[in-house]
C-alpha cells in the first residue's frame, strides 16, 4: 500500500513503550470492560482495550495516540490470547492507529453524501492550513485523513476532529475551525450553521410541539381513530 | 392499488425527539411514554409478544426488510444444552447516507434499551450486546449513561421491571470497519475478531454468538417494539401499504435545500417527502437529475421514474431499486454522477474485508476502471467488461458486500450508459493524434 503508513522503529518503540502499564484509573476501567462479557470469554474486550490503550498513549504524548506493538503485547497478556490475534484487530479496523498522529486528528469524510455536499471544499481549507493528507504538520498538531462515511449524511459535509464532530462545513467555517485549534480555542461542536442537529435549517417541519416543551403525545393517541 | 399515503401525523410519530430538543435523560423520557409500565408489556407474554409483532408488519429496518416477529420467532423456545441466547442489536450504522440510528441513540435512547428488554424477553435471550461503531463517540457515551440509568431505576438486571425477568444491556463500541454492520462479522468482531463475516449456515439463530442463539437487529426494529405493543399492532400496521407497513427514519442528504432526517409514513411518495420535509430539490425539481433512495448500496434511479415512486420496499423495487435504510441520496443536475458512483465504488474497495477473493480483488478493479470511466480514459468496450465484472462479483461472496459493490455500477451503466460513452468519445476526440496514428 503506498499510501501506508510509516510504522516507528521497533527498537525504539521497545525503549519508549517496553513498560507500558494502565494507569490506576484505566485499570479499573479494563477490569470493568472485561466483566461485560462472559467469563473464559475475555478476548471480547480486546477492542474496548484497544482504544483505552489508545488513549492512554495518546495522554502520555499529548497527541490523539497510537498502538505500539509493546502495548498490544500487554492487553494480549492480560486477555491471555495470542498477540497475533491482537495485532490482527488492530490492523483490520481503522480506528487504531500504527503509527503516531498528531493532538488534533482531523478526519474528513469525503463519501459521496459529503462529496455531494462539498467535501472538496473541506478538503481544500485543510490543505490551504498546511494539512497533508495522510500526514501529520511539522509542528505536531494535526494530521489530516480522509476516512469513509462517518454516519451524519443530512449534515453533510462533515469532519470528525478527536471526540467531536463539526457538521454542515463550508471552506470558510473548516478554516476557522482549523484556526480555533491551533490558538488552543473550542471551536463550537455539532453543525456550523443555524440549525438543530438534523432538523430540517430554519425549524423542524414536524414536531414542533417539541421545540419549546417535552410534549407527551401520548393524550392524542387516540384522536380521529373510529371507535 | 391506492398509492397515495397520507403524511403522518405527529402524534403517529414514535420518535418524538429525534432532534434533540428536549433531554434525553430517563426522566424526560418517561414524561414522553417510555418505561411506562413495561412490567405489563412483559405480561403479555413471550409468544403473545412475538405473534403482535408479526401482526404489526414491521420489517427490518436495517435495510433488508425481513419481518421482524418472525425473525424473533427462530430462536428456541427452550434450552436444550443450557446454551444461553444472545440478542445483538446492530448500532454500526455505517451506510453511506445512514444516519437514523445516530439520532435515535443520541436523543432517545430510552426506545431502544427500552425495546432490547422486550425483544430480549420475548426471544428468552439472557442479554443484550448493543454494537455501536465507533466513530459514534458522543453517541457511545450517551448509550452507555442512559443504560446505566435504566439499572439504577430496576427496569434492567435482576428482576427486569419487576417482571421476574432478568436481563442485561451491554454496549460493545466498534472501531471503524463497515464490514461489521453484516450480521455474522458483527458477531465475529464482539467475539473480539477481525470482523469477517461467517458462512451461513449455521445461522445466527442455531450458533450465533458464543455459538450460542442469536438474534442480530437494527437498532430501528428494536426502538419501535414498545411504542406497537402500546398502540397496538393494528394501528402500526394501519399506516403504508400492504407489505410495507408503519413508520419509517427517512434520512435526505444531498441535494436538496434542507437535508435532515425526518420520521415518516411508509410508502410516503418522494416528491411529498421533499416538498414537505426538505424544502424541494436545489435548483427546482426540473433540476433532478437521480436518487439513491435506499443508501449506498441499492441502484440509483433516474429522476423520471422516482418523482412519484412510493418510498418503500416494493414501490422501491419496482424502480429497479430498493428502500434499504432509507437513506436517501439525491442528485441534481451539476453532478458529476460517474464521479459520485466512482466514490461509492472506492468506498467498498476500502471496506472489503479481503476474505474472498472475487470481492476482495473485484472491488479494487472496478473502482480502478470506474475512475478510467469518470475521465474518459477508456474503450467502449470496457463498459461491457465493467458490466460483465460486476455480474461475477455478485453473488459470489460470502456476503452481501459483494453485492453491495457491484449494484450501484449496475445502476450507472443502465441508466447513464449515453454519459460514459459521451466521455469516452470526448477523450477520443480531445487526442486526433492517436487517431491519425491508427
Amino acid at each position: 500500500m503506498a499510501d501506508a503508513v510509516h510504522i516507528p522503529d521497533e527498537a525504539e518503540t521497545r525503549a519508549r513503550w517496553g513498560a507500558f502499564a494502565w494507569t490506576a484509573e484505566n485499570a479499573g476501567q479494563a477490569k470493568k470492560v472485561i466483566a461485560r462479557y462472559p467469563a473464559g470469554r475475555q478476548q471480547s474486550a480486546v477492542m474496548p482495550l484497544l482504544d483505552l490503550a489508545q488513549r492512554q498513549v495518546g495522554a502520555e504524548t499529548q497527541t490523539q495516540g497510537w498502538l505500539p506493538v509493546p502495548v498490544m503485547e500487554y492487553i494480549a497478556d492480560q486477555l491471555e490470547m495470542p498477540y497475533m490475534r491482537v495485532y490482527e484487530v488492530a490492523t483490520f479496523y481503522t480506528m487504531y492507529n500504527l503509527a503516531p498522529v498528531g493532538r488534533y486528528h482531523v478526519q474528513v469524510c469525503g463519501t459521496t453524501p459529503c462529496m455531494l455536499r462539498g467535501s472538496d471544499d473541506v478538503l481544500a481549507a485543510c490543505k490551504n492550513k498546511g494539512l497533508v493528507k495522510g500526514g501529520t504538520t511539522p509542528d505536531g498538531l494535526f494530521t489530516l485523513t480522509e476516512v469513509e462515511c462517518l454516519g451524519a449524511c443530512a449534515n453533510a459535509p462533515m469532519v470528525q476532529v478527536n471526540d467531536d464532530n463539526f457538521e454542515d462545513l463550508t471552506y470558510d467555517s473548516m478554516g476557522a475551525i482549523l484556526d480555533d485549534l491551533a490558538a488552543g480555542k473550542q471551536p463550537k461542536i455539532g453543525p456550523q450553521i443555524d440549525r438543530q442537529t438534523s432538523c430540517p435549517e430554519g425549524g423542524p417541519t414536524s414536531l414542533k410541539d417539541m421545540v419549546s416543551e417535552n410534549h407527551d403525545y401520548r393524550g392524542q393517541w387516540n384522536e380521529g381513530v373510529r371507535a | 392499488m391506492s398509492n397515495v399515503i397520507a403524511p403522518l401525523s405527529d402524534k403517529d410519530r414514535i420518535f418524538t425527539n429525534v432532534y434533540g430538543f428536549q433531554d434525553w435523560g430517563i426522566d424526560a423520557a418517561m414524561k414522553r411514554g417510555d418505561w411506562d409500565n413495561t412490567r405489563k408489556l412483559l405480561e403479555i407474554g413471550q409468544d403473545e409478544i412475538i405473534e403482535r409483532m408479526k401482526a404489526s408488519g414491521l420489517r427490518g429496518r436495517g435495510g433488508a426488510g425481513f419481518p421482524t416477529g418472525m425473525k424473533w420467532s427462530f430462536m428456541p423456545k427452550e434450552s436444550k444444552d443450557g446454551r444461553p441466547s444472545f440478542l445483538v442489536i446492530n448500532a454500526d450504522e455505517s451506510e453511506p447516507g445512514s444516519c437514523k440510528d445516530r439520532e435515535i441513540i443520541r436523543h432517545d435512547p430510552h426506545k431502544l434499551i427500552e425495546g432490547a428488554l422486550i425483544a430480549g424477553f420475548a426471544m428468552r435471550a439472557r442479554a443484550a450486546y448493543i454494537y455501536i461503531r465507533g466513530e459514534f463517540i458522543y453517541e457511545a457515551k450517551v448509550l452507555f449513561a442512559a443504560v446505566e440509568q435504566a439499572y439504577e431505576k430496576g427496569f434492567l438486571g435482576k428482576n427486569a421491571c419487576g417482571s421476574g425477568y432478568d436481563f442485561d444491556v451491554f454496549v460493545h463500541r466498534g472501531a471503524g470497519a463497515y464490514i461489521c454492520g453484516e450480521e455474522t462479522a458483527q458477531i465475529e468482531s464482539l467475539e473480539g475478531k477481525k470482523g469477517q463475516p461467517r458462512l451461513k449456515p449455521p445461522f445466527p439463530a442455531g450458533a450465533g454468538l458464543y455459538g450460542c442463539p442469536t438474534t442480530v437487529n437494527n437498532v430501528e426494529s428494536i426502538a419501535v417494539g414498545p411504542t406497537i405493543l402500546r398502540r397496538s399492532p393494528e394501528w402500526f400496521a394501519s399506516i403504508g401499504r400492504e407489505n410495507n407497513k408503519g413508520t419509517k427514519l427517512f434520512q435526505i442528504s444531498g441535494h436538496v435545500n434542507k437535508p435532515c432526517v425526518v420520521e415518516e409514513s411508509m410508502g410516503i411518495s418522494f416528491r411529498e417527502l421533499i416538498d414537505r420535509h426538505c424544502g424541494g430539490i436545489r435548483g427546482g425539481w426540473d433540476n433532478l437529475l437521480a436518487v439513491i433512495p435506499g443508501g449506498s448500496s441499492v441502484p440509483l434511479v433516474p429522476a423520471a421514474q422516482i418523482m412519484d415512486a412510493p418510498m418503500d420496499f416494493d414501490g422501491l423495487k419496482a424502480v429497479g431499486s430498493g428502500l434499504g435504510t432509507a437513506a436517501v441520496i439525491v442528485m441534481d443536475k451539476s453532478t458529476d454522477i460517474v464521479r459520485a458512483i466512482s466514490r461509492i465504488s472506492y468506498f467498498y474497495k476500502h471496506e472489503s474485508c479481503g476474505q474472498c477473493t472475487p470481492c476482495r480483488e473485484g472491488t479494487g478493479w472496478m473502482w480502478r476502471v470506474m475512475e478510467r470511466l469518470r475521465t474518459g480514459d477508456a474503450e467502449i468496450e470496457e463498459i461491457d467488461m465493467l458490466q460483465q465484472v460486476t455480474k461475477q462479483v455478485e453473488g459470489h461472496t460470502i456476503c452481501a458486500l459483494g453485492d453491495a459493490a457491484a449494484w450501484p455500477i449496475q445502476g450507472l451503466i443502465r441508466h447513464f450508459r449515453p454519459e460514459i460513452e459521451r466521455r469516452i468519445n470526448e477523450s477520443k476526440g480531445s487526442t486526433p493524434v492517436m487517431e491519425a496514428a491508427e
